[in-house]
């Protein structure tokens, strides 16, 4: 579902080159909640972004939801994103001056959807984060735990086969932590594929499958090629 | 077909939808930084304000208020003055014609019309309708000098040419005289006493003052028009004073007004209609006929130097609108730059604010031409606000001009379409200004974007 092929990223400065990424491997499966961990600067979070059509990438293959990516255009990038990648991350990024029910519509607004189905959606989705009540609530009127939950609440809004969470806990107390972890094998469990990079081994032992970036690297290669097997078996003809 | 319209249909309610959630975001953001908002559109109401009032001072100015004949009014110079000193330097002829000349012109009837005048005063007083004495500017002039400049009639005509033969007194009225002394009533056929004779009224204008009053400018370029208006022959019979421009190069032989009126004192407007070159070049002709018959006369002791000039060519000779005015002009243009260039920044500020909102935009399933719509439009929002500031700021700018130049008054009223062109130039402006910004601000690096 999602595929990355010897994907190379190289930051470039006037005086260094960083390899951000380099020869990154990895298939994650429909369905899957994958913790992605790795010290600073090993390049989890770059993963992420190259994941999530955030960032381009320099060399390799990327396939996701069997679109190959190289070669789209910003338009067609961005509607990939809209239509099937959720974020969220670590500092909410909610927008101050929008209540909760506009900033859960951002997306949908994108998308096209009528006003009605956008409506929906929206309640939808912030009474599923325990939020309903709350719709003209600002994010300043909320608690952190509250704000990471409307986040998820706007990254679900749309549907997305795929959520991307970066240090989804990283702003949150322990028990908020919990409580938006609970939340997130919820939405799992429910079917949506999570890739979730973390600091926290804790949180990351809780996903289904746990890989670790090093040097911009998966670098558990054999879990990770063993994983490729697994796949291949279950589903021969990709 | 039915198919078809419906997903044209769909497409234009999506279009509108979103139309209208950009312009909801925008006023949400220009209402969420309310007070750099009202800044960023008083810098840019400033630069309208300045330049629509200079504009419309300039425009008002330099207007040519019979463009329609300009080519076919000529305004007359003979040379006549001192053989050892040109009128104006370095060899220009006068500007006005001798009272001589003035009528010799007009009499001999070579152009489609002819008229001389000159400004001059008297005593109203009008008894008979019940009102005290009072001074009136006047004009004497010639019966041409109302359809050679389209003057407007309320009521009757000029008069005809018997009136001007036989040195009828009659006379024309303002609008304005003819409210004071008539109360607005047709006053034609009545008559007044003026000059110590009783004069019939044949006239009375409408609403007239040319800007600028190109075919007198003695008073100004922008000075009101006269009250009244009496044949150019009664100036000599009522020996009104001379106003307006008097310039002689040799004494006048005695203080007698007739020694005056014979003297090569130059007092007189001499203006012409001519319908095309050829009559052009007739007239010309004739001209030179007569300087040379002057000539052997006596008179103009020069070299032969008439002039003919053209309305525009007249007010450009003229230059009505002063070099300090047209410096003024394109002083306020830069100030509207850099206004808008201050405005850019102040947009530029704020966008520097929304990185990280754009970038959620963007990660959320924006494109980058849907970001640049979303902030234009309130760059738009904000430059037509400032326009209409601007515009408000210029009414009471002009107002303030016309309390300080009493004069001036008449031009000083906002001209619609100059206001409304600033306007676009401002918010195009603004635009063109604020895009840079915009674009920049847009440029995808999402990620570092998203980090802030």
């Amino acid at each position: 579902m999602l595929v990355m092929k010897n994907i190379g990223k190289v930051f470039t400065t006037d005086v260094v080159q960083t390899h951000a990424l380099r020869e990154f491997n990895l298939n994650v499966s429909e369905g899957d909640f994958v913790a992605v961990t790795g010290t600073s600067g090993s390049g989890k979070t770059t993963f992420l972004n190259v994941a999530g059509l955030l960032e381009t990438f320099d060399s390799g293959q990327y396939t996701l939801d069997g679109e190959n990516i190289q070669g789209l255009n910003d338009k067609q990038r961005s509607q990939l994103r809209n239509e099937k990648i959720g974020f969220i991350f670590q500092s909410f990024n909610l927008i101050p001056d929008l209540n909760l029910f506009d900033n859960v519509d951002v997306p949908l607004r994108y998308r096209g959807f009528n006003a009605a189905e956008r409506k929906s959606r929206i309640i939808q989705n912030l009474e599923r984060v325990g939020l309903g009540k709350r719709i003209k609530h600002y994010p300043a009127q909320l608690s952190g735990g509250q704000q990471q939950r409307v986040a998820i609440a706007r990254a679900l809004a749309g549907t997305p086969r795929f959520l991307l969470a970066d240090e989804p806990t990283g702003n949150l107390d322990s028990d908020m932590a919990n409580s938006v972890m609970t939340l997130l094998q919820e939405i799992n469990q429910s079917g949506t594929t999570i890739i979730m990079v973390t600091h926290d081994q804790a949180l990351a032992k809780q996903a289904q499958r746990q890989i670790i970036v090093r040097d911009g690297k998966v670098c558990d290669a054999s879990e990770t090629a063993a994983h490729i097997q697994t796949q291949a078996e279950i589903t021969p003809s990709v | 077909m039915p198919a078809k319209r419906l997903l044209i249909y769909k497409h234009k309610l999506k279009s509108h939808q979103v139309f209208n959630y950009y312009c909801r975001l925008a006023l949400l953001s220009i209402l969420g930084a309310k007070v750099h908002s009202i800044l960023t559109m008083l810098t840019i109401a400033l630069g309208i304000a300045a330049c629509t009032i200079t504009l419309t001072l300039v425009n008002s100015m330099s207007s040519n208020p019979i463009a329609h004949k300009s080519g076919q009014l000529f305004r007359v110079q003979l040379d006549n003055w001192d053989p050892n000193q040109a009128a104006i330097s370095p060899d220009l002829p006068p500007e006005l014609v001798t009272w001589t000349d003035a009528r010799n012109v007009v009499q001999a009837r070579q152009a489609k019309r002819q008229s001389a005048s000159a400004i001059t005063w008297g005593m109203v007083n009008p008894a008979e309708q019940g009102l005290t004495p009072f001074l009136a500017l006047m004009r004497v002039t010639s019966k041409d000098f109302f359809p050679m400049f389209d003057v407007p009639f309320l009521y009757g005509a000029g008069w005809d040419e018997n009136a001007e033969q036989n040195n009828d007194y009659v006379v024309v009225l303002s609008k304005e005289t003819n409210q004071r002394v008539f109360h607005g009533a047709n006053s034609v056929g009545q008559t007044l006493t003026m000059l110590g004779a009783t004069f019939t009224v044949v006239g009375v204008l409408n609403d007239w003052h040319l800007s600028p009053k190109f075919y007198d400018m003695s008073y100004g370029a922008f000075s009101d028009p006269e009250e009244m208006y009496l044949p150019l022959e009664l100036k000599a019979v009522f020996e009104l004073p001379h106003g307006g421009i008097t310039s002689c190069w040799k004494a006048v032989e005695s203080e007698r007004y007739d020694a005056f009126m014979h003297s090569e004192c130059t007092n007189f407007q001499l203006w012409v209609e001519l319908d095309n070159p050829q009559q052009k070049s007739q007239f010309a002709d004739y001209l030179t006929q007569y300087v040379q018959q002057q000539k052997s006369l006596g008179r103009f002791p020069r070299p032969l130097n008439n002039r003919l000039l053209n309305v525009a060519q007249w007010l450009e000779y003229k230059q009505v609108v002063k070099q300090d005015v047209q410096i003024m002009f394109w002083l306020s243009i830069m100030f509207l730059l850099v206004c808008l260039i201050n405005a850019a920044s102040l947009l530029s500020a704020k966008l520097h604010t929304k990185h990280s909102e754009i970038g959620l935009r963007r990660a959320l399933g924006a494109n980058f031409s849907q970001i640049l719509m979303q902030y234009s439009l309130e760059v738009v929002f904000i430059g037509l606000c400032g326009g209409v500031i601007g515009i408000i700021l210029a009414l009471v700018g002009l107002q303030g001009v016309a309390s300080l130049y009493a004069g001036y008054g008449r031009l000083i009223e906002l001209d619609i379409p100059i206001a409304l062109g600033v306007i676009l130039l401002a918010v195009m402006g603004t635009i063109i200004a604020g895009l840079v910004p915009v674009y920049t601000a847009c440029r995808p690096v999402l990620a570092t974007q998203l980090k802030q």
